[in-house]
């Protein structure tokens, strides 16, 4: 019950506009300043050919994500077809369709990492956090991630939240650690 | 110039191809058949199956021979022990991910995946393990899609991408999890998608194929003694059910047709050739008037639901253009429960009106809101060439063994005007017969009409009492694209344009015999020329050629209608277009559940 208040007060009433007024299904709902900045880096690159990667890389540190609305948007001004652009986002794994937590946890499971432990911590995480990998709290704070090799190896095991790199840890230190976010 | 030629020996033959031939088409020259799943000449070179793999002699790796361009003095053997190993296991890896409920599939006996298999003797599963579990998407009333069936040779996306060029088609997620779909896998409903169905005739499995909704409802109906079951066979049908029966391709069974129909226990077998002459007569007055007026023109054809959704998502501007008429399916059944139930005395209400079509998109059009005639819809049930050939096997009928019959009275006689609309052309060259004899009085020379049949993408000049008006024909729905942006631009004037959303017109349909094929493609093609001229055969049998001249259409005019384009025309035939938006925004969510990423 908190929770789904909690949601309710923090749902922004955006501006809304039509894009189509005989054409109710297709009202975008704007979030005006984001799509003004995103219309901008759509200016620069409308005529660029093969731009689209640059422009959704642009899109998600805008809006945090590429939810759907975004997606057609930036397929309709590009030109191209919605499916390729969600082949794009769903190939990168940089890319995210989901509304990312404030700090994306990553736990690197490359081989150094894991032969030092990182499954450990990565289970120490889900259970701590409530999440499996690739979901986010429900608090909206943390993404729990798993990563390839993140190329630190002598600080093996290391996670990353955000962008600070946490080495040489043991799962114990999570609670700790965590505590700092 | 031609190009430069190359010689080479496959399997110690030689051969001399083109520069740029590919080693599987140079093998084909001479007659060695190397497997293909994903290959579809000209249209998708992906090299993405791996199945038609060669050995090069110094290449260390075995080549996929559909992309391996040929090169002097190369040597390629295409059956050693090594690549005839390497195919195999390409199959069972395949397999491997593979729902494997052939029994049950759709495609049973009818898929290229399953034949490879037989053909490379795959015996028991070797590899096996996690499966992709992804939801079937069936909200659409035409197409179902099956995203497991996927083996990704992307002949949907190519084809729909650069034939269609609705490009609602994509890969989805990455890897292991990848399948062909929708953007987010949505459902087709909220795509672009124009049901044109040509990519449930490349797919090589099962994974895209019509819904089948109907086939029970037509059983259903047959059985039940209050109602009044008529069928109305669509004008390409007579040319192409009969490949359904290992008849060969271009066989035109009218009568034979007509027979297994009646033996089924329709009530009435009718013509929707019939529908098409009513469909002449409304849309050629309905251009005489536009050009009379200098309104609203060019006016477009509107008897080819694939191109009516394609102009609704893609060109709504166009709508106002586009004739109001509809497509001679519905203008029949509004017939069927009329006309025809005044005539022979019959609650409309107890009328089924079944359709046999060679079209997908139909299916969906049958089942528009505004289909509808006095408040009942006037189809039905819709069965595809494929539906209907099931159900005449199921009911033991040997269709070609048959005798002939003639169709029903009154709505079974049509003129061969009606016949060709299932040509590519037909259409236009049909509304030409009669709109040149209204404005004129005097009849069209053949050779005046049959030139637009000659192209996919063509237009001819006629002067008409001094006046000269263009028409021109585009089928496929990417030609139609190009030709439409011509016309916006205002570097092509046209007055009268047919679109057909399928390459071959209707005897090209999504709904016509599948060939689980090699070079499906060009089949499909060459097919649709070898259907279409026997509907071109059928009309120059037939003693009236022009739907004005058709004496069961002068009746119903003349007992019934009053005028074309009079007051109940109008309320029976004609219909107006919805602006359709391109994609959901609020997608139905069944198959929303988000596969699983690692």
């Amino acid at each position: 019950m908190r929770v789904e208040e909690q949601n309710k007060s923090t749902k922004k009433t955006h501006p809304v506009k039509y894009k189509d007024n005989d054409l109710q299904q297709t009202v975008i709902v704007k979030d005006d300043e984001k799509y003004e900045k995103l219309d901008l880096v759509l200016d620069e690159y409308e005529d660029v050919e093969g731009s689209l990667v640059t422009v959704l890389h642009q899109a998600q540190k805008i809006f945090g994500h590429l939810s759907r609305d975004v997606q057609i948007y930036v397929a309709e001004r590009l030109g191209v077809p919605f499916a390729e652009v969600y082949g794009v986002v769903s190939f990168y794994s940089l890319f995210t369709v989901q509304p990312r937590g404030e700090y994306t946890i990553e736990v690197c499971m490359g081989t150094a990492c894991y032969v030092k432990g990182s499954g450990k911590i990565l289970e120490k995480l889900k259970s701590q956090l409530g999440i499996e990998p690739g979901e986010t709290t429900e608090d909206g704070k943390y993404t729990l991630e798993t990563t390839r090799c993140l190329g630190a190896c002598s600080l093996a095991p290391i996670i990353k939240i955000g962008d600070d790199v946490h080495g040489n840890i043991t799962a114990e230190q999570i609670s700790e650690i965590l505590t700092k976010y | 110039m031609s190009k430069k030629k190359i010689s080479l020996e496959i399997d110690g033959q030689k051969v001399q191809a083109e520069e740029g031939t590919t080693i599987l088409e140079a093998a084909k020259q001479i007659g060695i058949d190397i497997p293909t799943l994903c290959y579809l000449k000209d249209i998708n070179v992906e090299g993405a199956c791996r199945v038609c793999l060669v050995e090069v002699e110094g290449d260390p790796k075995l080549g996929a021979s559909c992309v391996y361009e040929i090169k002097e003095g190369m040597r390629v053997k295409t059956s050693t022990p090594r690549v005839i190993k390497a195919r195999k296991q390409m199959i069972e890896l395949l397999l491997s991910d593979h729902p494997n409920t052939c029994l049950t599939c759709i495609a049973n006996q009818n898929c290229e995946l399953q034949s490879l298999a037989a053909k490379y003797d795959v015996r028991g599963f070797r590899y096996t393990g996690e499966r992709r579990r992804i939801p079937i998407d069936d909200l659409s009333p035409s197409i179902v899609r099956e995203p497991e069936k996927c083996i990704m040779c992307r002949r949907c996306i190519t084809v729909c991408k650069e034939v269609v060029t609705a490009s609602i088609y994509d890969i989805n997620e990455r890897g292991f999890h990848s399948f062909a779909a929708p953007a987010m896998n949505d459902s087709q409903i909220d795509t672009p998608c124009t049901y044109c169905g040509q990519c449930i005739l490349v797919c090589p499995t099962g994974a895209l194929h019509e819904q089948r909704q109907d086939t029970e409802l037509v059983w259903e109906a047959l059985a039940d003694p209050n109602k009044h079951v008529v069928i109305q066979t669509a004008p390409s049908i007579r040319s192409t059910i009969g490949e359904m029966f290992g008849m060969p391709i271009g066989s035109l069974v009218t009568g034979k047709l007509v027979t297994a129909l009646k033996r089924l226990g329709f009530d009435r077998v009718f013509d929707d050739c019939f529908g098409a002459d009513v469909v002449v007569m409304e849309e050629g007055t309905e251009f005489i008037h536009r050009f009379a007026e200098r309104k609203r023109l060019p006016q477009f054809t509107s008897c080819c639901p694939g191109w009516v959704k394609f102009a609704e998502n893609f060109y709504p501007e166009l709508l106002p253009h586009l004739s109001t008429v509809r497509s001679p399916q519905q203008v029949f059944g509004a017939l069927s429960k009329t006309y025809y139930a005044e005539m022979v005395g019959i609650d409309p209400n107890n009328i089924f009106c079944v359709s046999t079509m060679p079209c997908i998109a139909k299916k969906f059009e049958a089942r528009r809101p505004e289909m509808t005639v006095n408040g009942l819809r006037a189809v039905d049930a819709v069965l595809t060439t494929r539906e209907l050939g099931q159900i005449i096997k199921q009911a033991g009928i040997d269709l070609p063994n048959l005798s002939d019959s003639e169709y029903d009275e009154p709505m079974g006689y049509a003129s061969g005007a009606g016949v060709i609309f299932g040509a590519g052309g037909g259409v236009m060259e049909a509304t030409l017969r009669t709109v040149y004899n209204k404005l004129t009085g005097e009849a069209m020379r053949a050779d005046q009409y049959k030139a637009i049949r000659s192209d996919s993408y063509t237009s001819i000049d006629i002067e008409i009492r001094g006046e000269k008006m263009r028409f021109a024909v585009a089928r496929g729905l990417g030609n139609a694209r190009h030709m439409i942006d011509r016309i916006l631009a205002g570097e092509l004037k046209v007055d009268l344009v047919e679109i057909m959303a399928c390459p071959g017109g209707c005897v090209s349909g999504g709904g016509q015999p599948i060939y689980s094929h090699k070079d499906k493609w060009y089949m499909q093609v060459d097919a649709g020329g070898q259907r279409g001229n026997a509907l071109f055969r059928e009309d120059e049998s037939k003693e009236v050629r022009t739907a004005h001249n058709n004496p069961w259409v002068k009746k119903l005019y003349a007992e019934y209608l009053g005028e074309p384009m009079g007051e109940r025309s109008r309320q029976l035939f004609h219909s107006s277009y919805t602006k359709r938006p391109m994609y959901g925004r609020t997608p139905h969510d069944l198959c929303k559940k988000e596969p699983a990423r690692v």
